[in-house]
């Protein structure tokens, strides 16, 4: 074709044919990437890796799993379950018109402390099978309203709780509020008070972001049916910490949320009276309550299962890894045994 | 030349007789009826006749869509799928109080993901818009009212308008053919993007339009034109011209096609008769057939088990729900849970009407578990194909130089399904051979020439075990300086003019005389050099030219009446022209086998020359014999044993007033108007092809194609079974089949043939009945006896090449015997087919696929497979020398069989294994992430409530878990290209399907439901009620909602690590980078306004992080959910390897050994390296 021309057929006399660089335009351009021939790591489970990778994991877990038990351990925890023993005896059978009634509910509690509990120690109020995650509920509120002293119309999704029944909203409107828990503890050690700080019990950005500083509560449980508590219509939401508290909705039927803070050292031995006040109905769906007094450990409370699970893991990884040494050891197979390679299933052929 | 063509006799009408074949009266009788309206004014499209028809202009538009409809119609392709009509129904409900989740966040992914979809569909109808732009927008020489020939452009042509169209220009529509260049008004046309015929086709004008030469003789033109009615037909057109108050009638003979060439003719002009869509290519445009890969009609049916998972979790979510709902008031009105108010609720929530409310909850549990249909699966797939084609297209290694044409995947729909091909089906001319043939040997008188030797003998010399010089056949080439394309001749006696001094010089003379005169080449001198190229009909007979040309007869130039060549004189060894006047050309056809020519010399004398197949030709030599016709006979069968196409030569002298009488009948033959017009013509046609002459014959290679033995071994290890099915004869195929490696020395054949001296006896005698009897009886015969062969040799290594013959086959594929023939066939490792039929190929594709329910592929290059590739489950076109047409119609095509090796066994298998990974993972991902949902659902009494903000869970599917699996499906691969070669029955994965079984499907989806096990179980008891800071707080329905999905999140991306095996920085960022991105999420969604981040708000950053736990928690739990599929893994991998297992395995050991010969080499030890 254009075997004239010097450039194209000086080189290799066999470039002749296909010289012309016109007749290539098609040829795909290479590179690494489209011959797909990246660098690239290709991880192998070779026995060693297998039992490497066992090792390093019971290595690195059974460290964690110790010290997790051992964080969780150092936690003290006072446990008190209350809903039964603080029924007079004689409405025992009828729990829930006593609930109904206006009579009397409160009832002392004694704790007897078991370890030297050291401050801050954290009061809790634990429910039971009560669904703080049901559908119904979870929706029940609104954040605009909570948030916006304007918005207090906001109330679509607060139904059947959203508006008093002459019509005017309700401050803060929808059941989560609406069913808010209001037992009362008071906590004493020799006869003297123990304080108990319910400053800075809720999150920090709900105080300062989702409940405003100007929505006062309004209208609250003014309707037909008594919910839980009663809220103090001149303290603006961000500062009604219960509230808040309440609020965040827990994830499980059995939840605890805090009440407050004890900022004193407890020691063993010691007793506390519990003078409470049982105004919260659990009994219409046979509700445990529980008041819990716990301290915290850096892993947070009293909880064997992280330390169980990272030593169980790392012990099983263990186990496997000896057991893979013992397989490799006793049969070890050739890498790659050619004998897997042949090709046999086909009838007669070889 | 102008000049001197005007006096020549106008024998074009003689040319051929294929130019009264399309023009029967019955038909032109229904001009004007139904069917047959269209009227054209010629040179008139401005009468308002012509405007009140309303014809189209001739503006195309190819594409899909348009402007207006895109959105509709593409909507309505995207929701025909059953998943996305699911999604739309979903979209819709999450406006009702039904939903679990806000409706924009159900909305936002599906927009997304529809989005892509259609985005990808946008661009690929602009991609036709542009080319539809580009031939709109061309041009062509239009007569205007000026009387002259503007430039106008193709979208503005209108019926009737007059063009003028030059030599190699496309017709810019149907024209009807006025006159050419030529006197005559013939012009020849190139029509290889309508059937992908290469050869020239001629086209006659009218009588009287072909004297319209010069562009000011239309002035006065004015004709009316009725004719059929658009319609895809390419092979009829009947029509009327109307002119001075005559009628001509008009046939397909006048009609240029649109989409053909004009070559070897300077100009035509012609009259636009069909613009736009209703030309014939356009209507001829129609989809190939769609083809489903096995993978997705599997996954199908995995869709839809996912959707009785979701409708039977559903169910019990919605039970229980009706009776914890039902329990809400019991029997004496007392309130239970009274925080829910079930006293004062809607229907949803109605203790009452509990059994509404759990119908209603089933819908919402509908909404909910929709996570376990992946919204994205397919638009991922379709990505991730593109993306694969993408590589299929680009690789070098499949470029073959010469023709300059890469590898093409045209769908991308079956990528996965090239790594599954159980039987490939093969064509063998241009597929397994080049299609170039070679002209190699003759025999003439008697003597055999030409000592070149065929890759066929070398293959038959190697299996008796000679030794072969192997550049045996080379050195001719080398020898000559440099090669002649479709030469490769090479005997001195003959050769450079020595063969007039050889005994037999006048037959030497006379035998090449006839190859240099009877054909239907075209020469096309190269104005420059001299050199003469030649435009033929088939490679045969460019062959044969050339072979002539180089012995000293060029064909140098063809007018209608004339064959010109430059001949050497014998006598006195000088160059003289040579003219025959070409009287007659009965044209080559399948069924007579033969082609003649009637030419006159300079003596006057009239000769017939006749080439054509042996079986027809010896029957028609004269009756006094030539002495060396036996020989002859011996030399041909000699030459197909050698794997060579031949043809016997002979030729008769003609007495003037023998051939008047005999046109005259061969004209009256040709004029007749009945059915059994063409029985007549042969008959005619038979009558001169008679008594023979003997001259001798010629021997063509066709070329194996580089690298095809060596590619079937390779695929033959691979355990894919290769069918070959050719029209050949069974000698020839046989022994291709033997230079290919399909046929092998220790193979016992069982052969098929109804050729026995009954059955021909019996066709002999006409018996039409008993003949099908006898041979369907023996056929049935043949079949039994070769099971029992095949039964009697099992447990022994024979293996078993079937042949069998095309007449044998049609028997064979009758409905009671296609079982037992197949049955044979599988059994036997390699199948040839000879002298099959294209529709017998497609029937035994047809056959293949059905009885073994496997997956097949054929591979084929020329218009008679395309039958056979539109049937087969993968069709690979070979873009070779016969023209597109296969390569148009097929689903990949590649420019040499070899590369078949390289995209099944490479690219085949790793598509295969990502898109069967691909699939498993996505389903595992979601059926984690869904079940989580399910576990929670059920400790929040069933409500519905999902456990995590809306947000998270729409871009789970999108966001979080989406790239990495993408890149999964275009990238991962077990072993490398060259180990995928190395181990060919690595492919063996794909074809028994073992990445893609129901036990690896149901074990992945298992694991998925363990994962989520795993972690919902794991992080609740971990959390349980105790504070998990240190500050006391505890967790809540944010937090655990968080941590929950951040396991997940962890879980199935190193899930995803776990399971690749190949990490290039492309999965690190992806994988780490979803990981990354879901804590970026978190942050930045975290940090807007509550009201919109809801429960999101600050989470990670004021809750989470700071919790050493909830990173501790994170840790144990994504470890164990890690851990069933590592176990899994490490005990088969040791135990019970994959074959890929075992590659990866030999891979390492390999590459260690090459390390210590490397060492051993720098330290002069000696290591034997262990090879396979």
């Amino acid at each position: 074709m254009n075997s004239g021309t010097p450039s194209s057929s000086a080189g290799a006399p066999g470039s002749a044919e296909s010289a012309a660089p016109r007749r290539n335009s098609k040829r795909p351009k290479y590179s690494r990437f489209t011959q797909q021939e990246l660098p690239a790591c290709k991880p192998i489970l070779t026995p060693k890796w297998v039992i490497s990778a066992f090792l390093l994991v019971s290595v690195v877990f059974i460290p964690i799993g110790v010290v997790s038990l051992f964080a969780s351990r150092d936690v003290v925890e006072i446990i008190d379950r209350y809903e039964t023993e603080c029924i007079p005896l004689d409405s025992r059978n009828n729990k829930t018109g006593f609930m109904w009634s206006n009579a009397d509910k409160t009832c002392n509690r004694i704790i007897t402390v078991t370890k030297h509990m050291k401050q801050p120690i954290y009061v809790y109020y634990q429910l039971d099978n009560f669904y703080q995650n049901h559908r119904r509920y979870v929706k029940s509120r609104s954040d605009q309203q909570l948030r916006n002293p304007g918005n207090e119309r906001d109330i679509s999704t607060c139904s059947p709780e959203d508006t008093t029944p002459e019509g005017l909203p309700i401050v803060p409107c929808g059941l989560i509020a609406w069913s808010m828990f209001n037992d009362t503890y008071s906590l004493s050690r020799n006869n003297q008070q123990l304080g108990i700080n319910k400053r800075g019990i809720s999150w920090q950005s709900d105080r300062d972001r989702k409940f405003g500083k100007g929505v006062f509560p309004k209208n609250f449980q003014n309707g037909t049916a008594p919910g839980g508590a009663k809220l103090n219509e001149s303290i603006p939401l961000s500062e009604q910490e219960d509230l808040i508290v309440w609020m965040r909705t827990a994830a499980l039927p059995t939840f605890r949320k805090l009440y407050g803070k004890i900022e004193v050292d407890l020691q063993a031995g010691d007793v506390i009276n519990v003078t409470l006040q049982n105004n919260y109905n659990t009994y219409n769906f046979n509700g445990k309550k529980k008041l819990v007094l716990s301290t915290t450990s850096w892993l947070g409370g009293k909880n064997d299962f992280m330390g169980i699970a990272y030593l169980t893991v790392g012990g099983l990884c263990f186990c496997l890894a000896m057991g893979f040494m013992l397989i490799y050891l006793i049969k070890p197979r050739q890498l790659g045994d050619p004998s897997y390679l042949s090709w046999n299933r086909n009838p007669g052929g070889h | 030349m102008t000049g001197r063509r005007k006096k020549e006799i106008r024998f074009s009408r003689l040319y051929s007789f294929s130019c009264f074949r399309s023009s029967s009266r019955d038909e032109h009788s229904q001009i004007g009826q139904k069917g047959y309206s269209r009227v054209v004014y010629c040179n008139d499209p401005d009468s308002a006749e012509q405007i009140a028809l309303r014809y189209r202009r001739n503006y195309v538009s190819t594409t899909k869509y348009n402007a207006l409809n895109f959105f509709p119609k593409s909507l309505f392709e995207q929701f025909r799928r059953v998943a996305n009509i699911y999604f739309l129904v979903v979209a819709c409900v999450s406006f009702s109080p039904l939903a679990p989740y806000s409706a924009s966040s159900i909305l936002g992914p599906l927009f997304l993901v529809i989005g892509a979809t259609m985005a990808k569909e946008a661009l690929e109808d602009w991609r036709r818009m542009k080319q539809d732009v580009e031939a709109n927008n061309r041009k062509v020489k239009v007569y205007d009212r000026n009387h002259k020939f503007q430039d106008t452009r193709w979208k503005k042509l209108r019926v009737g308008d007059l063009v003028k169209v030059h030599k190699d220009e496309y017709f810019p529509a149907d024209l009807l053919l006025l006159s050419s260049s030529y006197d005559d008004g013939i012009c020849y046309v190139e029509t290889t993007n309508l059937d992908g015929e290469t050869n020239l086709k001629v086209k006659h004008a009218l009588d009287f339009t072909s004297s319209l030469h010069e562009d000011n003789s239309f002035q006065q033109f004015k004709a009316v034109i009725k004719c059929e009615d658009p319609n895809d037909d390419l092979y009829t057109f009947v029509g009327t011209l109307y002119y001075d108050g005559q009628q001509y009638p008009i046939s397909l003979q006048q009609l240029l096609l649109r989409d053909s060439k004009l070559r070897n003719t300077e100009h035509v002009y012609g009259v636009v008769v069909f613009t736009g869509h209703e030309t014939k290519v356009m209507q001829n445009a129609t989809d190939p057939p769609s083809k489903r890969s096995k993978i997705e009609r599997k996954m199908d049916k995995i869709i839809y088990i996912l959707f009785s998972v979701l409708i039977s979790v559903s169910f019990i979510g919605s039970f229980f729900f009706g009776i914890n709902t039902e329990k809400d008031i019991d029997r004496d009105r007392n309130v239970k849970r009274w925080y829910l108010r079930p006293d004062r609720t809607t229907v949803f929530y109605d203790p009452d009407r509990s059994a509404l409310a759990a119908l209603f909850h089933f819908l919402t549990g509908l909404l909910l578990y929709g996570y376990l249909i992946p919204i994205s699966l397919y638009v991922s797939i379709e990505l991730v194909k593109v993306l694969q084609s993408v590589f299929i297209n680009q690789d070098p290694d499949m470029y073959y130089e010469e023709t300059d044409r890469p590898a093409h995947a045209r769908t991308s729909n079956l990528n996965e399904e090239l790594g599954q091909v159980d039987t490939i089906l093969s064509d063998k001319t241009g597929t397994l051979t080049c299609n170039s043939m070679d002209f190699v040997k003759c025999s003439v008188a008697g003597v055999a020439y030409g000592r070149g030797m065929t890759e066929v003998e070398r293959a038959l010399a190697k299996r008796k075990g000679d030794v072969v010089a192997h550049d045996d056949g080379n050195t001719s080439a080398d020898l000559q300086g440099k090669s002649i394309k479709g030469f490769n001749f090479n005997d001195d006696r003959i050769m450079n003019g020595q063969w007039v001094n050889e005994p037999n010089a006048d037959t030497i003379q006379n035998f090449f005389r006839v190859l240099a005169l009877c054909h239907t080449a075209i020469p096309e001198v190269n104005q420059e050099t001299g050199e003469i190229a030649y435009e033929a009909e088939s490679p045969d007979e460019a062959a044969f030219v050339i072979a002539a040309r180089e012995l000293g007869f060029e064909f140098f130039k063809r007018t209608q009446t004339s064959i010109s060549l430059h001949e050497i004189d014998h006598t006195s060894g000088r160059k003289i022209d040579r003219s025959f006047t070409l009287l007659h050309v009965l044209e080559f056809s399948s069924a007579r086998k033969r082609m003649s020519v009637i030419v006159e010399n300079d003596e006057n004398q009239l000769l017939l020359l006749c080439k054509g197949a042996d079986s027809v030709m010896f029957e028609r030599l004269s009756n006094d014999a030539q002495d060396f016709e036996a020989i002859t006979m011996d030399h041909i069968k000699r030459y197909s044993e050698a794997g060579l196409r031949t043809l016997v030569v002979a030729y008769r002298g003609i007495s003037k007033e023998e051939f008047r009488s005999w046109e005259e009948e061969f004209m009256k033959a040709q004029t007749s108007v009945s059915a059994d017009r063409d029985a007549l013509v042969e008959a005619a046609a038979d009558k001169i092809e008679k008594d023979l002459i003997l001259l001798g014959a010629t021997a063509v290679e066709d070329k194996l194609q580089k690298g095809v033995p060596e590619c079937i071994n390779k695929l033959e290890n691979a355990g894919i079974k290769i069918w070959v099915i050719t029209g050949d004869k069974m000698e020839t195929a046989i022994n291709i089949g033997y230079a290919c490696s399909l046929l092998r020395d220790d193979m016992k054949k069982i052969v098929i043939t109804l050729d026995s001296p009954e059955i021909n006896d019996l066709e002999k005698r006409g018996e039409k009945k008993a003949v099908a009897k006898a041979s369907s009886a023996s056929i049935a015969n043949q079949i039994r006896e070769g099971k029992l062969q095949l039964s009697s040799c099992e447990g022994n290594s024979i293996s078993f090449g079937l042949i069998i013959d095309g007449k044998s086959l049609s028997y064979a594929l009758s409905k009671n015997q296609e079982d037992s023939f197949l049955d044979l066939a599988i059994n036997c490792a390699s199948v040839i087919c000879c002298r099959s039929t294209p529709k017998q190929k497609a029937l035994v594709t047809r056959l293949v696929k059905k009885g073994r329910g496997r997956t097949t592929l054929a591979i084929g290059d020329g218009a008679n497979d395309v039958g056979m590739l539109q049937e087969a489950d993968i069709g690979v076109g070979i873009s070779g020398v016969e023209g597109m047409q296969a390569a148009m119609s097929s689903d990949f095509s590649i420019a040499q069989f070899r590369f078949l090796e390289r995209l099944l066994l490479v690219h085949g298998h790793w598509c295969y294994r990502r898109i069967s990974m691909m699939i498993c993972y996505f389903f595992y991902k979601n059926i984690a992430f869904g079940f989580t949902l399910f576990w929670f659902e059920a400790h929040a009494s069933f409500s519905g409530q999902p456990a995590y903000n809306d947000w998270y869970m729409s871009f789970y599917n999108v966001f979080f878990t989406s790239l990495p699996v993408i890149a999964l499906g275009v990238f991962d691969q077990d072993v490398s290209a060259r180990f995928c070669l190395k181990y060919p029955m690595l492919y063996q994965e794909g074809v028994q399907d073992v990445l893609f079984s129901w036990p690896r499907i149901i074990g992945w989806m298992l694991n998925g439901v363990i994962s989520s096990m795993i972690i919902f179980f794991f992080t609740t008891n971990s959390v349980l009620h105790q504070s998990f800071r240190k500050d006391g707080q505890v967790v809540d329905f944010e937090v655990l909602g968080v941590m929950m999905y951040t396991c997940i999140i962890w879980t199935v991306n190193c899930q995803m690590a776990v399971s690749i095996n190949y990490f290039t920085w492309i999965q690190h960022f992806f994988i780490w980078g979803s990981i990354a991105f879901w804590y970026a999420f978190l942050v930045i969604y975290g940090a807007i306004s509550p009201t919109t981040s809801t429960t999101a708000y600050q989470v990670l950053v004021e809750a989470c992080a700071p919790s050493p736990f909830y990173w501790l928690g994170t840790l144990v739990v994504v470890l164990s959910s890690l851990l069933p599929y590592f176990l899994y893994r490490a005990f088969q991998t040791e135990f019970n390897p994959m074959i890929h297992d075992v590659i990866q395995r030999r891979r390492l050991s390999s590459s260690e050994l090459e390390t210590s010969r490397d060492l051993s080499k720098k330290t002069g030890y000696s290591v034997i390296i262990f090879k396979i």
